[in-house]
């Protein structure tokens, strides 16, 4: 065991995902957090600490979002803290959780993580235009879409994928998705309608990106002392992992993510995975395109380096096969509140594992479970992986 | 979702509603303004480019020339030991064609984007710019060796837009 305590997550809840709600950040805080608290039997007065992961300021407009969402996220005069590493945000939140709680300071922790992007309006997608460098990268107008373009295709050149390979995730994810009640672009669509959709950014088109969304999850975590006084089927956290490369994303070949497999091998050793394939039944990886799903899976050491397509082709990563990615319908399907959607992730690797996903419920009684999300300037991973 | 849940909080707002003002909301544009100034090793970058030279940082313990420059090395977190010219030709790392504006508006005639690994810096140093004189994006290829083509020195202002694109090396 690593730490002073075994950490359990005992409770999970999370709100619709739509392209606009009416209610603030604040209050879908409020929801998630309210639900996960129920779902655990615990009442705010039983919470300890509280994390909570929100991403860029400029989606909200309010540059002191931490505080401006305490309130909402039950930390009315509890030791509280934001985190926020971009999209690698929402199992972040999960990782810290863990050491409030290994650390031996506290038995129980609220996570939460929020997002409202729909009020940068009428597009959000200009607050993004804001995290690159001033001196150097704004002057060019370099966009978010052109920086997973130039991943994407890079990533295709190297190892000779096609297109059709990636928008097989895009099929995947939609459809699983149409059993998500949260779910805000469930579909089913054929890799034709992906090929056929408006071109964004060469190689990205329309059907390989996640939307902008509205919404929040919640996690809550306890010691195994109170975990096993409050319910006979906890999920125990037993891997964190977390890395970042160099800001400067034009210098390192963006083929692989090696932040992302510095993140995995930091988790895996810590739940004593050696053959990662083998021992994750289950795994929710960061899939904001398409093609970063096959490009986590190598990441994380769940395929060999430019094989998760087979993977993919072969239907090894659909529910119902042999490594299940996304049964969630994951960001491409559920929906992308970038915050949020990290820890929707655990949300859904949590329910899978309690056996409680119903129609998303992978086969086989799964024991072992990954969630990972990715963010900052093609440079961060973050990873957590559960057991039953 | 799990399925001892049966409600799923959240109430859905459409899109006309929002911008046709029907729904309760107030709107704002923040008036924040900034000057950056350009730092110790990026001014000696923007100072060369008015000059049409584009300049790297050396780092003699780990042995890379480094573009863009910078005052440390980074992973070998000591000060770098100078500065030097690196050539304004380059190979394609990585390229886009894009449709978009940064406010998510669609554009007609597409920018074409790419990481271009500058000669003379260590290998995979590549810069974003972008590429022009190129008629049809569809002859760009990975690889492909390109060039800088500056601005009249009179029109520069020590800016990565001195150097207007890069164009193909051979005729395409």
């Amino acid at each position: 065991m690593f730490g002073k305590k075994r950490v359990a997550v005992i409770g999970a809840g999370m709100t619709l995902f739509r392209r606009t709600l009416k209610e603030t950040g604040k209050e879908l805080a409020w929801e998630a957090s309210k639900m996960a608290l129920d779902q655990a039997g615990l009442e705010l007065k039983d919470i300890d600490s509280v994390v909570m992961g929100t991403a860029p300021d400029a989606f909200d407009g309010v540059h002191m979002k931490g505080e401006y969402l305490a309130d909402g996220s039950g930390a009315y005069r509890k030791p509280y803290s934001r985190v926020f590493v971009g999209g690698g945000t929402g199992v972040f939140a999960v990782d810290a959780g863990w050491w409030h709680i290994a650390s031996g300071q506290f038995d129980t922790c609220l996570v939460v993580a929020e997002e409202k992007m729909s009020s940068c309006y009428p597009h959000p997608a200009y607050a993004f235009t804001t995290i690159f460098d001033p001196i150097y990268a704004r002057p060019l107008g370099v966009t978010l879409i052109w920086i997973f373009a130039l991943e994407m295709h890079r990533y295709m050149h190297v190892h000779g994928i096609k297109k059709e390979e990636i928008a097989l995730v895009s099929v995947k994810n939609k459809g699983n998705a149409l059993d998500h009640p949260c779910a805000q672009l469930a579909a089913k669509i054929t890799v034709e309608d992906v090929l056929n959709s408006e071109v964004l950014c060469y190689p990205v088109q329309r059907l390989d990106i996640s939307p902008t969304s509205d919404g929040a999850a919640a996690l809550v975590l306890a010691s195994e002392d109170v975990a096993k006084k409050v319910t006979d089927n906890p999920v125990w956290i037993d891997g964190v992992g977390w890395s970042i490369d160099s800001t400067y994303w034009t210098n390192r070949d963006l083929y692989y993510p090696r932040y992302v497999q510095s993140a995995a091998q930091m988790a895996y050793k810590m739940a004593g995975i050696k053959n990662p394939p083998k021992e994750i039944d289950v795994a929710e990886v960061y899939d904001p395109f398409d093609y970063k799903e096959l490009h986590h899976m190598e990441g994380l050491m769940l395929a060999r380096k430019g094989q998760a397509p087979k993977l993919t082709a072969d239907g090894v990563t659909q529910r119902d096969g042999d490594l299940p990615i996304n049964p969630s319908g994951g960001l491409l399907g559920v929906g992308n509140p970038i915050a949020a959607a990290g820890t929707m992730k655990c949300c859904e690797i949590f329910w899978q594992l309690r056996g409680e996903a119903g129609k998303r419920q992978v086969k086989g009684d799964p024991r072992t479970g990954l969630a990972q999300a990715w963010g900052d300037l093609m440079q961060y991973g973050s990873v957590v992986i559960m057991r039953s | 979702m799990s399925e001892k849940i049966k409600h799923f909080p959240g109430e859905e707002l459409k899109n006309i509603d929002v911008k046709e003002g029907r729904i309760p909301a107030v709107r704002h544009r923040p008036n924040a303004k900034y000057l950056w100034s350009a730092g110790i090793a990026m001014s000696r970058f923007l100072e060369g480019l008015k000059k049409g030279k584009i300049v790297g940082a050396t780092c003699k313990k780990c042995g890379r020339i480094m573009v863009p420059p910078r005052a440390f090395c980074e992973q070998c977190f000591k000060p770098v030991d100078g500065y030097v010219n690196i050539k304004d030709t380059g190979t394609i790392n990585t390229y886009s064609v894009s449709y978009v504006a940064g406010d998510a508006s669609r554009i007609k005639e597409p920018i074409l984007v790419a990481i271009i690994d500058l000669d003379g810096a260590s290998e995979g140093m590549g810069i974003l710019h972008i590429l022009g004189e190129i008629d049809d994006w569809k002859q760009i290829k990975f690889g492909m060796k390109v060039k800088a083509v500056w601005k009249p020195s009179e029109e520069r202002t020590g800016s990565i837009k001195d150097i207007k694109y890069f164009r193909p090396l051979q005729e395409v």
